[in-house]
């Protein structure tokens, strides 16, 4: 959404008067913080896109950015620790404890809390994902402050405040929040609508313990198993660089194959928007959109797809989007770079074909480096 | 005798929140002034309580005891809690004060807590507290962990399937949806529930729910009936969040460039396309064929 | 469950079912109505014009509460031919009387208004509940009815039958006929948003003051029909409507009508720049006198469309749906009150004071006309008004023809198209017909 960052940024000086009018126990409350979330040894991508964006606020307002890193001790944490600084974090608060395994609510509540009534950020940002909104929504509350979740643009005020953006009224809206008179200033972000920025390979700086004073004993809630979705095919969509889609003008579920082809023939993912999944054609986490995935590829085709709100900010991320639709007047081709009037039935296996022979490595020599 | 069993076995009792929306599907931006015309957009239960809702109500009936739904809203919530009712919940609160207005999700869940806390005292405390993952107009899938968290309660959010409970063991087993796979969860009563959607067929109540439903009376508290004393943690006054500015999404591109299609054939037409995509990716079409020959 | 008992059951929440619900429980009677849609008024579709008078019968203060848009102040009547409309307006200061005579509604919010109050009156309104079938004793008497919902049979002593133009429960019973395609107008209708000063401009209306276009002509494409547009506060309700057998005959699709409706260029002007919204198509009941079915029997009465009480000529629908309404309601109450079982010997009242009502009045007044307009669609809804448009554009415009050579050739115009025996055959038919 970068394209609506700059223009959402409210009017500068509307609002210096709040940053005076806050509490005194408020005033030390710096730096940017970016929490890292370990899922299973992973860090989830979304916090690398959200350093990126916490660099971009840190340097506006002229702080550090910093990692917050919860999880057990061993190679994984370690690895979460590097990564932080090689997306420019410039210090990690780390809590290592082996009751921090798995995720659960009660120890990471108060492993963050403790964390943030010590070393008191401004800003503290999560991935809206299931472990970043059950977080945030704990710590939040727990701390009596603001939290505007799903943000799809983060900025900094005139007068250092944080002005988080995010769609309001199923989409056809925005609306800028600020939070008043509390600290920090908490947001969450999905994945993919934050661009991921770049890795360097940044040594390892200044890294914070903190203890976290809590036995397994008092935690209510145990994990007793896990149950992976596996290597599931689908686990690319939103990270996938090229991303064909269709909607109701495929017109009949025989004609997913077509998409499928030219996915495969580009080397790309597929999904589709609502009512595909709703008819049970697609699986739910091949939809697109507000409701399902947001997906940032560098080349999206939509093929019969009408472009309602919904289903548009889910790709509005996309570097270049092309539409194929038959009706001239679609609100797709609002939003849509490339815009091709025509039958998405014959067209796909056409533009498969085109792009079959376009990619054929005419020169030989090629296989060879 | 019966009387002794009662005595010695509490029964459960649930409380469900659900919250009254505008149906979004229906709500339009005016196309000049950018303002939302509400005009006769109808409202509708939160899609996402249904199947708290549900789960309550198969909870309530295989292990006995009673389902209270609660909403915080204007009068006309009413209507919300009644079908609430139809579809088989024994009690209905209305949390409704001027006062609430412009809560935040902060001082949504405190109010909202208070008013659970107060049920307690009325009803019987409750042991589970479910709330739907999110709502479709404020979309935050923070309310349920607010008042997890103001009362002291278990949170189990993104529940897909509540695999048993063992009520005088005061036990619980869920299934939690996580990012990449299903947590199993053991955990304790009393306890709150953000449920997913999808996680059953909701029910139609009977045509005794629905009578029933049509005569009940339904509890109106204002802030102080429902407990709540100190009025700065409501409204916009406990709100610490701000909605500064609303505003129309800014186009993301001009118009489409629209390929040519007239006297042509799909073929050329295709062709064009395609050259119109790696003019504007040229680095696309070196990285596709690469990975295609590889 | 145990076996409950109504004194009465009403089936459907619109106009008539709603006055009948009201009227009884009012008087005391144990009332339960059913409603198939989610609230009442979901899935209600009408132009919609209230007339006062029927209303404030039944709830003489409604003035207070109801959810009224616009009271009318001026009335267009338009035949159009493809780019023209000659027209007649009437406007009256008249109209904005202390109590007006006729006010826009939008049934939606209408109807969850008259619901609340039938709710006040002490009526059971059950919504999301259909009936399915009448329940029938050894008899034949209506016992109560059967819904989608489980439970069984509710009994009642009477069972209103208020389910609108459809009435499918009657029909399945053998109460009446599915109504004959020629005695039925499809109508489809668009709700469209402006600005409320947008729409006092266009219209040249101030404070809560509504005008009304009624429109025939071309636009049915020589099909019996009308096309219509009422303002409301902040939106402009448009539609058409023709008889089903005259589209089942075209093959035309109301939907293109509409579409062409809308762009005709006397109405496209009106509408610029709103937003659309609510689309909706219903049937209307337009057989007429003729076309009544049995009004009552054992254990049941029938009000509203259900019962064909509608006056097509004159655009009334709601207000006879009102009024035999809380004339079947009354007679209920009265046979009760007297003790006396809901037989049809008993029940035979209501169809006496409907007789004797405007409802049916008016629509014996009219019995010849729907059988006139079907059978001469083409030349009251093609031929005259684009003969009606050649002549008033050759009266108004300016170009040097003499004068009488211009009526000479208007009145050729109209000979040629219908001859001179089919103009005098059609107006006296057509004056028959009103009389
Ligand atoms: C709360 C809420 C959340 C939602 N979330 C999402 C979401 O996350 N994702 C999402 O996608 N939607 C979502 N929706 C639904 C969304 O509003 C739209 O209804 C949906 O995106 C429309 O899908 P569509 O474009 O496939 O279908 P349609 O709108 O029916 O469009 C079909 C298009 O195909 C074209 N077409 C027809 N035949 C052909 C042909 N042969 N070749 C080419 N083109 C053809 C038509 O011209 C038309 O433009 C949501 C809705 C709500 C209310
Ligand atoms: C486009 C259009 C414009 C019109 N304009 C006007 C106008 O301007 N002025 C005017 O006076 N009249 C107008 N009318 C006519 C008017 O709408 C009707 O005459 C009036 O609504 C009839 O009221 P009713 O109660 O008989 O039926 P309805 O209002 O149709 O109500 C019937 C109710 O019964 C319910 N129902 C049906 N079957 C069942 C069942 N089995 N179980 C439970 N519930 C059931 C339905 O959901 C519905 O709520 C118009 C009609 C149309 C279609
Ligand atoms: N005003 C309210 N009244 C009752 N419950 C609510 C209210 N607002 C939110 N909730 C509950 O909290 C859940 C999450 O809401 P939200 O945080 O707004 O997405 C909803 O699914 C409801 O169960």
């Amino acid at each position: 959404m970068g394209t609506q960052k700059s223009k959402a940024s409210p009017p500068a000086g509307g609002r210096a008067d709040t940053k005076q009018k806050l509490p005194e126990r408020f005033r030390d409350y710096r730096h940017v913080w970016v929490f890292l979330e370990l899922e299973r040894g992973q860090v989830h991508p979304v916090s690398f896109e959200l350093l990126g964006e916490g660099r971009r606020l840190a340097d506006q307002l002229g702080v550090q950015l910093a990692g917050v890193i919860l999880g057990p001790p061993g190679d994984s944490t370690q690895h979460a620790v590097s990564e932080a600084f090689a997306y420019d974090a410039d210090l990690v608060y780390l809590v290592e404890k082996p009751l921090l395994t798995d995720y659960r609510n009660e120890p990471f509540t108060k492993a963050l809390t403790d964390l943030v009534n010590n070393y008191k950020p401004e800003i503290l940002l999560l991935g809206a994902t299931t472990l970043g909104r059950d977080l945030a929504g704990s710590v939040a509350t727990t701390l009596l402050t603001g939290l505007t979740a799903d943000c799809t643009g983060l900025d900094v005020d005139a007068d250092g405040s944080l002005a988080a953006t995010r769609p309001t009224f199923g989409g056809s809206l925005l609306c800028t929040i600020y939070t008043l008179n509390c600290r920090p200033q908490m947001a969450t972000v999905r994945p993919r609508v934050m661009r991921m920025p770049q890795r360097s390979n940044k040594p390892i700086g200044r890294v914070i313990r903190h203890d976290l004073r809590m036995l397994e004993d008092e935690i209510v809630t145990k994990v007793v198993d896990f149950l992976s979705d596996g290597q599931s095919e689908n686990a690319n969509l939103a990270y996938a660089d090229v991303v064909v889609a269709g909607g109701l003008g495929l017109g009949a579920v025989e004609n997913l194959q077509l998409l499928k082809n030219l996915a495969q023939t580009i080397g790309g993912d597929y999904g589709c928007s609502r009512p595909l999944v709703q008819k049970g054609w697609l699986a739910a986490d091949r939809q697109i959109g507000q409701t399902g995935k947001t997906i940032r590829p560098r080349l999206y085709i939509a093929a019969g797809i009408s472009g309602a709100v919904q289903h548009r900010v889910g790709v509005e991320g996309a570097d270049l989007i092309v539409a194929i639709n038959t009706d001239p007047n679609a609100p797709i081709f609002d939003f849509a770079n490339v815009g091709v009037v025509a039958d998405a039935i014959s067209f796909l296996p056409a533009l498969t074909d085109v792009f079959i022979k376009r990619l054929a490595p005419r020169n030989p020599m090629r296989l060879l480096n | 005798m019966t009387n002794m069993r009662s005595e010695l076995k509490r029964l459960m009792h649930i409380v469900v929140c659900i919250k009254q929306v505008p149906d979004s599907a229906q709500i339009r931006v005016h196309p000049v002034t950018n303002t939302i015309m509400r005009q006769g957009v109808p409202t509708i239960i939160n899609p996402y309580d249904l199947f708290a809702l549900e789960e309550a109500l198969k909870v309530r009936d295989y292990h006995g005891g009673e389902v209270t739904v609660l909403t915080m809203g204007p009068p006309m919530a009413e209507d919300a809690l009644r079908k609430a009712l139809t579809y088989g919940a024994d009690r209905a609160v209305l949390l409704t004060d001027r006062h609430f207005a412009g809560s935040d999700t902060l001082a949504t869940s405190f109010a909202l807590s208070q008013a659970i806390a107060q049920i307690g005292k009325s009803f019987g405390t409750p042991d589970i507290v479910f709330t739907g993952k999110q709502t479709i107009d404020g979309d935050t899938a923070q309310v349920g962990p607010g008042i997890a968290k103001r009362l002291n309660l278990v949170q189990l959010t993104y529940v897909a399937k509540i695999a048993s409970i063992d009520f005088s063991a005061r036990k619980i087993t869920v299934e939690r949806r996580s990012e990449g796979g299903t947590q199993v969860l053991e955990s304790k009563l009393p306890c709150l529930i953000t449920m997913l959607e999808g996680t059953a067929a909701i029910r139609r109540g009977s045509l005794e729910d629905a009578l029933r439903a049509a005569r009940s009376e339904i509890v109106k508290w204002n802030a102080a009936e429902a407990g709540i004393e100190d009025m700065t943690k409501c409204g916009l006054r406990g709100s610490p969040t701000v909605v500064k500015r609303v505003f129309a999404p800014t186009p993301r591109a001009e118009k489409a460039a629209q390929i040519d299609t007239t006297e042509k054939t799909v073929r050329d037409v295709a062709d064009e396309l395609v050259t119109s995509i790696f003019t504007h990716q040229p680095a696309l079409e070196h990285e596709l064929s690469s990975s295609r020959s590889a | 469950m145990t076996v409950e008992k109504f004194d009465a059951i009403v089936v459907g929440a619109g106009m008539s079912g709603n006055a009948a619900a009201y009227t009884m429980a009012n008087r005391g009677l144990k009332v339960l109505q059913l409603e198939r849609g989610e609230y009442p008024g979901s899935k209600n579709v009408q132009g919609a014009i209230l007339y006062a008078n029927m209303l404030e019968t039944i709830i003489p203060d409604f003035r207070d509460d109801a959810p009224l848009e616009r009271h009318l102040v001026e009335q267009r009547f338009w035949v159009m031919d493809d780019t023209s409309h000659t027209g007649m307006h009437y406007r009256s200061d008249d109209f904005n009387e202390p109590a007006p005579n006729r006010y826009t509604i939008i049934r939606a919010q209408f109807d969850k208004w008259f619901s609340r109050k039938v709710r006040a009156a002490g009526a059971i309104v059950l919504c999301e509940t259909t009936a399915t079938e009448l329940a029938l004793d050894a008899d034949g008497k209506v016992i109560g009815v059967h819904t989608d919902r489980e439970g069984g049979i509710i009994h009642a002593d009477v069972v209103v039958l208020a389910e609108g133009v459809n009435g499918l429960l009657g029909t399945r019973a053998g109460f009446r006929k599915v109504p004959k395609p020629e005695a039925v107008a499809l109508a489809v209708k668009e709700m469209h948003f402006l600005p409320e000063e947008v729409i006092a401009e266009r219209f040249g209306l101030s404070g809560n003051q509504g005008c009304v276009i009624e429109a025939a002509g071309t636009i049915s494409r020589g099909m019996a029909g009308l096309g219509f547009l009422y303002t409301n506060k902040e939106s402009i309700s448009l539609g058409i409507g023709c008889l089903v057998s005259d589209f089942a005959a075209t093959m035309e699709s109301p939907y293109a009508l509409l579409e062409a409706f809308k762009g005709h260029p006397s109405i496209r002007p009106l509408l610029a720049g709103s937003e659309i919204k609510e689309y909706a198509a219903h049937l209307i009941p337009e057989g007429g006198f003729k076309a009544i079915p049995q009004l009552f029997g054992n254990g049941w009465v029938v009000v509203g469309d259900a019962a064909q009480l509608n006056n097509a000529v004159h655009r009334e629908g709601s207000n006879l749906a009102m009024t035999s309404g809380r004339i079947a309601g009354e007679t209920i109450a009265m046979v009760k009150s007297r003790g006396r079982p809901m037989t049809s010997e008993n029940l035979c009242l209501y169809k006496a004071m409907l007789d004797k009502s405007f409802v049916v009045k008016d629509l014996r007044k009219y019995k010849d006309m729907p059988a006139l307009i079907h059978t001469n669609s083409r030349n009251f809804f093609m031929t005259y008004p684009q003969l009606l448009s050649q002549a008033a554009q050759n009266f108004v415009r300016v170009d040097g023809t003499p004068k009488i050579e211009k009526e000479r050739a208007t009145t050729a115009a109209f000979v040629k198209a219908r001859s001179r025996w089919g103009l005098v055959s059609d107006a006296v038919r057509l004056a028959l017909a009103w009389r």
